[in-house]
């Protein structure tokens, strides 16, 4: 109900005063109202920005975060009042909603932040006043429009293909996205190629020629060279059904791309040729062959594959079907209503052109267009009178779509120059959210590295952990425990890939006495596939990649400080390319993590130590620092 | 010089986008009467101011406080200062959305529109507002036996209850259980008049009603139930 119901609310009900003495049965009791009836003046507080209002207001709403008790959330005791951190500018609109009962939506503002908004103070954006609404709708379109652009432009070919790719999927591929591979890229150049020749040779065999000796009459170049324009075209043909062909196997869905227009086009194409083969040699029936001929034409139709602008141009007209159909109409009412007043105004004069209505549609088509043959002229004043008439309101008619068709085309081409830029941004993009990750996991896998394991104890760790702030020690514990409960650790993908090649050696490294670190079997990581997967999957459990730099050919081990034993047992493998000092600054370790059994104790571990191949056991592994280390250098 | 059809037409037209373009330049300002048409502006932007604060109080028995948020909401929705029949049919309607309001509507104006000016201004409605809901039971008999009297003789009149009576079930709509029957409205009227009718003259007079129904404990106790509404 309207806000303007709840004020006439306590109105109707003492108006109910009125059926008493004609009620059959008892009145039930009237709820009651607990709260406090007299109306008190509160305070908002947005981003230090102070409204009043009075509490009726927002009272009038109450499934609203303003109108329920959903605010006293948001109370704040010491200031007496209530107090959000949002948009102050935008809590205008959202509280002349509580007062008046209509919802605005203010133009200048970003369409989504306005949503956002509206959801976080619990109004539906259907409420928007009629005023508003249009505008509102359009940029919500206009927005959706643009989003959806976006992540079809992700999700489009660009990305790499599965590796259980079908020949079929990789066919389409290569036609869609002819820029993916050079094989596309020449195919696409190719028929291209193809088509513009096809189209200049049906364009040239029309030019006449020098004629043959012994004859006067110019002959037409086709029929001079009839035997090398046939094969050209013999070869165009070949070509251009050997393509369709391709992209009919090639097609997901083939019946959608049976029907789809590039297809139709495609067949238009082809089409008189292989008619031409079967129609028998006929006098009559030639005739109509030649006809057929001119469909060739739509061959050039086949560069819209090639060229955006074709495409722009094509959905244009498409958007503006109906600005079309209503010029295509008024422009035939205009031209049968001036056809026949001339016919009629002419029909007096002597040998006239005017000889039949449809015979002045010819004379009204061509003024009302402006241009004027000159063939049919009118004679007597009054055709000439309504001639010039004619001429005036043709310009008019004609003027009338032609802005909205122009403005379609702006509109469509602009979207298409958009997709271009998000596609070449989108590399870009992506390798900047990659550094992001990996900042973070650096981050996470520094701080290990500097015993914040062990909750931070010691000075030791003093330096690097001040240095965090609360939200990354909150997240470094929240990623610890999640290792905790999995078993594994994160680790980084260079160092895990050179982890995996190693262990294709059979390679298994152990910790020093207090240690316990095995390194399990690693066949299941080691075959190439589970090496892309791992990589791919970087910020899994079984492997986190840190993009920095890695020198790999020592490999530290780190123990824990004395007395402390994991629990659990881990292999982890920390690569260094120093000693280890806690050196915060300039980190370049990894944590290689692999899945294995858990070993149980570390005294198993270490009668495997000697037996590994290609491992030599570093003479510094004998330097211990506070945390012990063994270090192992690999080949 | 003789003219043929066409050329007359022709020349006729000629002349007819001529008088056109004359209007354009303003040369020639054809009859036309628009005065009227600003006149009925002038109305619509009438507004009314309350009487007083004190006043109000005076006449009500509403607080300072109340007559204010009274106000308020009033102002809110009216901003002119006035309710005019179709704006409040309107309103009520909106609180029986089954059932067609109008009817009952028009009544419920009438009973408020006190000098009968076809529009219900800040006071009328709280001065009915402060009968019902503050007034003693004798004056909020008198307000409903003033709603009932369509006419406002003193009397009501059978064909008076019975179409006060059928508005009221108008409201309730079609979907009811059991569902209304045409003559239910009779029925109820004739067992109105039962009651109240003392003397069988075929009307029920101020008298008569406020009698009855301060005799009738259930209709006193209603009335009790409806002070808190404010």
């Amino acid at each position: 109900m309207a806000a303007g119901v709840a004020t006439w609310m306590p109105f109707a009900r003492a108006a109910a005063v009125g059926w008493l003495p004609l009620a059959q049965q008892t009145m039930p009791k009237p709820p009651v109202d607990k709260t406090s009836r007299s109306d008190e003046i509160l305070f908002v507080n947005v981003s230090g920005l102070r409204f009043q209002t009075w509490k009726n207001t927002l009272d009038r709403y109450p499934d609203t975060l303003l109108g329920s008790s959903e605010k006293e959330f948001f109370y704040n005791e010491e200031t007496q009042e209530y107090f959000f951190d949002r948009d102050p500018e935008m809590f205008r609109h959202i509280l002349n909603f509580f007062r008046t009962g209509k919802l605005h939506y203010p133009r200048h503002e970003c369409i989504q932040a306005f949503e956002e908004e509206l959801a976080f103070y619990g109004i539906i954006p259907e409420i928007i006043g009629d005023c508003c609404m249009e505008e509102y709708r359009d940029r919500k379109k206009e927005n959706q429009e643009r989003l959806a652009e976006d992540t079809e432009a992700e999700n489009a070919g660009d990305a790499p293909l599965p590796p259980d790719a079908t020949l079929r999927d990789k066919l389409w591929r290569a036609f869609e996205n002819p820029h993916t591979s050079t094989m596309a890229l020449v195919f696409y150049y190719v028929t291209g190629f193809f088509i513009a020749v096809s189209v200049i040779a049906n364009v040239v065999e029309t030019v006449p020629c020098r004629p043959l000796k012994g004859s006067i009459k110019d002959l037409p170049c086709g029929e001079k060279f009839s035997v090398g324009f046939s094969c050209l075209d013999t070869a165009c043909v070949l070509i251009f059904s050997c393509e369709y062909l391709m992209r009919l196997y090639a097609a997901p869905s083939r019946c959608d791309f049976a029907r789809s227009v590039m297809s139709v086009i495609d067949v238009v194409a082809i089409l008189p040729f292989y008619i031409g083969l079967v129609m028998p040699e006929n006098e009559e029936v030639s005739g109509a062959f030649v006809t057929l001929r001119v469909f060739r034409v739509f061959r050039i139709f086949k560069f819209s594959r090639h060229s955006q602008g074709l495409r722009i141009l094509g959905c244009t007209l498409q958007a503006c079907a109906s600005e079309l159909g209503f010029l295509l109409f008024s422009l035939t009412m205009a031209v049968i209503i001036f056809a026949t007043v001339m016919f009629y105004a002419e029909k007096g004069t002597k040998g006239t052109t005017f000889s039949s209505i449809p015979a002045s549609f010819w004379y009204t088509i061509v003024t009302m267009t402006t241009l004027g043959y000159g063939d049919m002229v009118p004679d007597s004043i009054a055709g000439k009178i309504f001639g010039s008439i004619c001429s005036l309101s043709g310009v008019l008619v004609i003027a009338l779509p032609v802005p909205v068709i122009v403005s379609n085309f702006a509109r469509i081409y602009h979207q298409n120059q958009r997709a271009d830029k998000m596609r070449a941004q989108q590399k870009v993009r992506q390798a900047r959210i990659r550094m992001a990750k990996k900042g973070a996991t650096n981050a996470f896998l520094q701080h290990k590295e500097d015993g914040g394991l062990q909750g931070g104890d010691g000075d030791s760790t003093a330096f690097c952990v001040k240095n965090r702030s609360a939200f990354e020690h909150q997240h470094h514990h929240l990623l610890q425990c999640l290792e905790k409960t999995t078993n594994h650790e994160f680790t980084d993908e260079i160092t895990y890939s050179e982890v995996c090649m190693m262990d294709s050696m059979g390679f298994r490294t152990s910790r020093s006495t207090s240690l316990s670190s095995q390194q399990g079997s690693t066949t299941t990581c080691c075959s190439r596939r589970a090496k892309r997967r791992a990589i791919r999957l970087a910020n899994s459990t079984v492997s986190v990649s840190r993009g920095s730099v890695q020198e790999l050919d020592t490999l530290h081990v780190t123990k824990t400080p004395v007395g402390t034993q994991y629990p659990q047992s881990r292999s982890s493998l920390n690569a260094r390319t120093e000693d280890l000092k806690l050196n915060c600054t300039d980190y370049t370790a990894a944590i290689i993590s692999i899945p294995t059994p858990p070993a149980n104790s570390p005294d198993e571990s270490l009668p495997n130590s000697p037996a590994i191949p290609g491992i030599l056991r570093n003479s510094r592994s004998s330097t211990f620092n506070t945390q012990e280390t063994v270090k192992i250098s690999s080949l | 010089m003789v003219l043929d059809g066409m050329e007359l037409i022709a020349i006729t037209v000629v002349i007819g986008l001529f008088f056109v373009m004359f209007k354009q330049f303003g040369v020639w300002e054809p009859l036309s009467l628009d005065e009227s048409s600003d006149c009925e502006l002038e109305l619509s932007t009438v507004r009314h101011q309350p009487e007083g604060l004190e006043q109000l109080q005076a006449q009500t028995q509403f607080t300072r406080k109340e007559l204010q948020s009274l106000y308020r909401g009033f102002k809110n929705e009216c901003p002119s200062g006035l309710v005019d029949e179709e704006t409040f049919k309107t309103i009520y309607s909106q609180f029986f959305p089954q059932g067609d309001a109008t009817t009952y509507a028009h009544f419920l104006f009438n009973a408020f529109d006190m000098d009968r000016n076809g529009s219900i201004r800040f006071e009328d409605f709280v001065i009915g507002l402060s009968v019902l809901l503050r007034g003693s039971e004798t004056e909020k008999l008198l307000w409903a036996f003033n709603l009932y009297d369509i006419n406002k003789d003193g009397c009501i009149t059978k064909e008076e209850m019975l179409a006060i009576m059928t508005s009221i079930y108008d409201m309730m709509g079609r979907y009811t259980s059991p569902s209304v029957r045409d003559d239910d409205p009779s029925e109820h009227v004739d067992k109105f008049f039962q009651k109240m009718d003392r003397n069988r003259d075929g009307v029920v007079t101020i008298d008569e009603f406020i009698e009855t129904c301060q005799k009738d404990e259930d209709i006193m106790a209603s009335i009790k139930l409806f002070e808190n509404v404010i």
